[in-house]
C-alpha cells in the first residue's frame, strides 16, 4: 500500500516538481555565484518595457500580451502563441532546452541583442509565478 | 469437428483478404497528394512542426524548390526580421526533411505548377513571390488580407485556405474571414 501511494506521490508530484526543479537550476546558473536577487516586480517591469526599431516599439507584451494567462499572437505572422503562464499551461518551463531557445530568439528580436543573465533570472522570477 | 475449422479458416481469409482489398481502395479513393494527385504531401516531420510551426505554418515544403530551403535555412539569425536559430542537430534534421520533399520531390500537381512559374535562375524565399502564387491571389483585395486582423498576411495560408495544413489548398476550401460570402 505504500509503494501505490509512493508512485501515486511520484506520478501526480512529477511534473511540477521537474518544471521547478529546472527554473530553479537555471536562476542559479543566472545568478553564478553572485548576490543578485532576482524579483518578479523587476521581471514584470522588463516585460513591459518597449525597445524603439526604427520607430516600431517592441516588447515581450507584442506577442505574449501583458496577461500571461491568456493567450498571445505573433506578432507578424498572427499565429496564437499558447498561454506562459505555468499556472494555465503546466508545460511551460519545463524544459531547460525550450527556455534556452526562446530567450536566444526573444531576447534578439526584442533587444536586437541576447538577454543577460541578470535579466533572465528576472523573467524566470516573474512568468514562473503567474 | 476438423471440418468445422476448415470452414472457419477459409471465411476467415476471404475476410481478411475482403479486409485488405477494401482498405487499399479507400486508401486510394482518399489519397489525392503526392505522387500525381492534386495536393502537397502534408507535413509529417515533428521538428519541422514544432520548431516552424510555432511561429508560423509548417508550410509545404512542395512549395519551394531546394535550393530556396538551402538557402532559408542558411539565413535562421534573420528570418524575415525573427530570429530562429536553431540546435545544429535539428538544424541538419529540419533542413535534409525540407530539401528531400521540395517541390522537385512532393510529386504533386499543385508543386509541379509553383516550380514551373519559377525561373531556373531564380531562389525565391517567400512563396509570395513566385509567379504561380501572385496569379492565384490577383483578384483579392489587400483589405482583405493585409487590412484585415483575422488574416493579416499572405503568409497566413491557414487563416482562409481552411486545410491547407492537410496540404490542401483548393479554392473550394477558401473562406475569408469577415468576407464569408466571398467565392473564388
Amino acid at each position: 500500500m505504500k509503494r501505490v501511494l509512493l508512485i501515486t506521490a511520484v506520478f501526480l508530484g512529477g511534473p511540477v516538481a521537474v518544471a521547478s526543479t529546472v527554473v530553479d537550476e537555471l536562476m542559479n546558473e543566472f545568478r553564478a555565484g553572485s548576490a543578485v536577487e532576482f524579483s518578479a516586480e523587476r521581471g514584470r517591469e522588463l516585460w513591459n518595457a518597449t525597445t524603439d526599431h526604427n520607430g516600431e516599439a517592441r516588447s515581450c507584451t507584442s506577442c505574449h500580451t501583458s496577461d500571461l494567462r491568456k493567450p498571445g499572437k505573433h506578432a507578424s505572422t498572427g499565429k496564437p502563441i499558447d498561454a506562459l503562464a505555468p499556472s494555465v499551461n503546466p508545460t511551460r518551463l519545463t524544459q531547460r532546452s525550450e527556455i534556452e531557445k526562446w530567450f536566444g530568439r526573444n531576447c534578439k528580436w526584442t533587444y536586437g541583442r541576447v538577454c543577460t543573465a541578470e535579466e533572465k533570472g528576472h523573467f524566470l522570477a516573474y512568468i514562473r509565478n503567474q | 469437428m476438423s471440418k468445422l475449422l476448415t470452414v472457419l479458416a477459409i471465411a476467415g481469409a476471404l475476410l481478411g483478404a475482403g479486409a485488405m482489398v477494401y482498405g487499399d481502395a479507400a486508401a486510394k479513393g482518399d489519397d489525392n497528394h503526392g505522387k500525381r494527385g492534386r495536393d502537397f504531401m502534408p507535413v509529417m516531420n515533428a521538428d519541422y512542426q514544432n520548431e516552424c510551426g510555432t511561429c508560423h505554418m509548417a508550410y509545404p515544403p512542395g512549395l519551394l524548390p531546394a535550393r530556396s530551403w538551402e538557402r532559408i535555412m542558411g539565413g535562421l539569425e534573420d528570418h524575415f526580421g525573427d530570429n530562429a536559430q536553431l540546435d545544429p542537430v535539428t538544424h541538419e534534421a529540419i533542413t535534409r526533411y525540407l530539401v528531400g520533399h521540395a517541390a522537385e520531390h512532393d510529386g504533386s500537381r499543385r508543386a509541379a505548377k509553383f516550380l514551373r512559374s519559377i525561373p531556373a535562375t531564380g531562389t525565391p524565399l517567400r512563396v509570395t513571390e513566385t509567379r504561380y502564387f501572385v496569379k492565384k491571389h490577383d483578384e483579392i483585395p489587400e483589405h482583405m488580407v493585409a487590412g484585415n486582423p483575422e488574416v493579416k498576411s499572405f503568409a497566413n495560408c491557414a487563416a482562409c485556405h481552411r486545410s491547407a495544413e492537410r496540404g490542401i489548398f483548393d479554392d473550394d476550401d477558401v473562406r475569408i474571414p469577415g468576407f464569408e460570402d466571398a467565392r473564388f
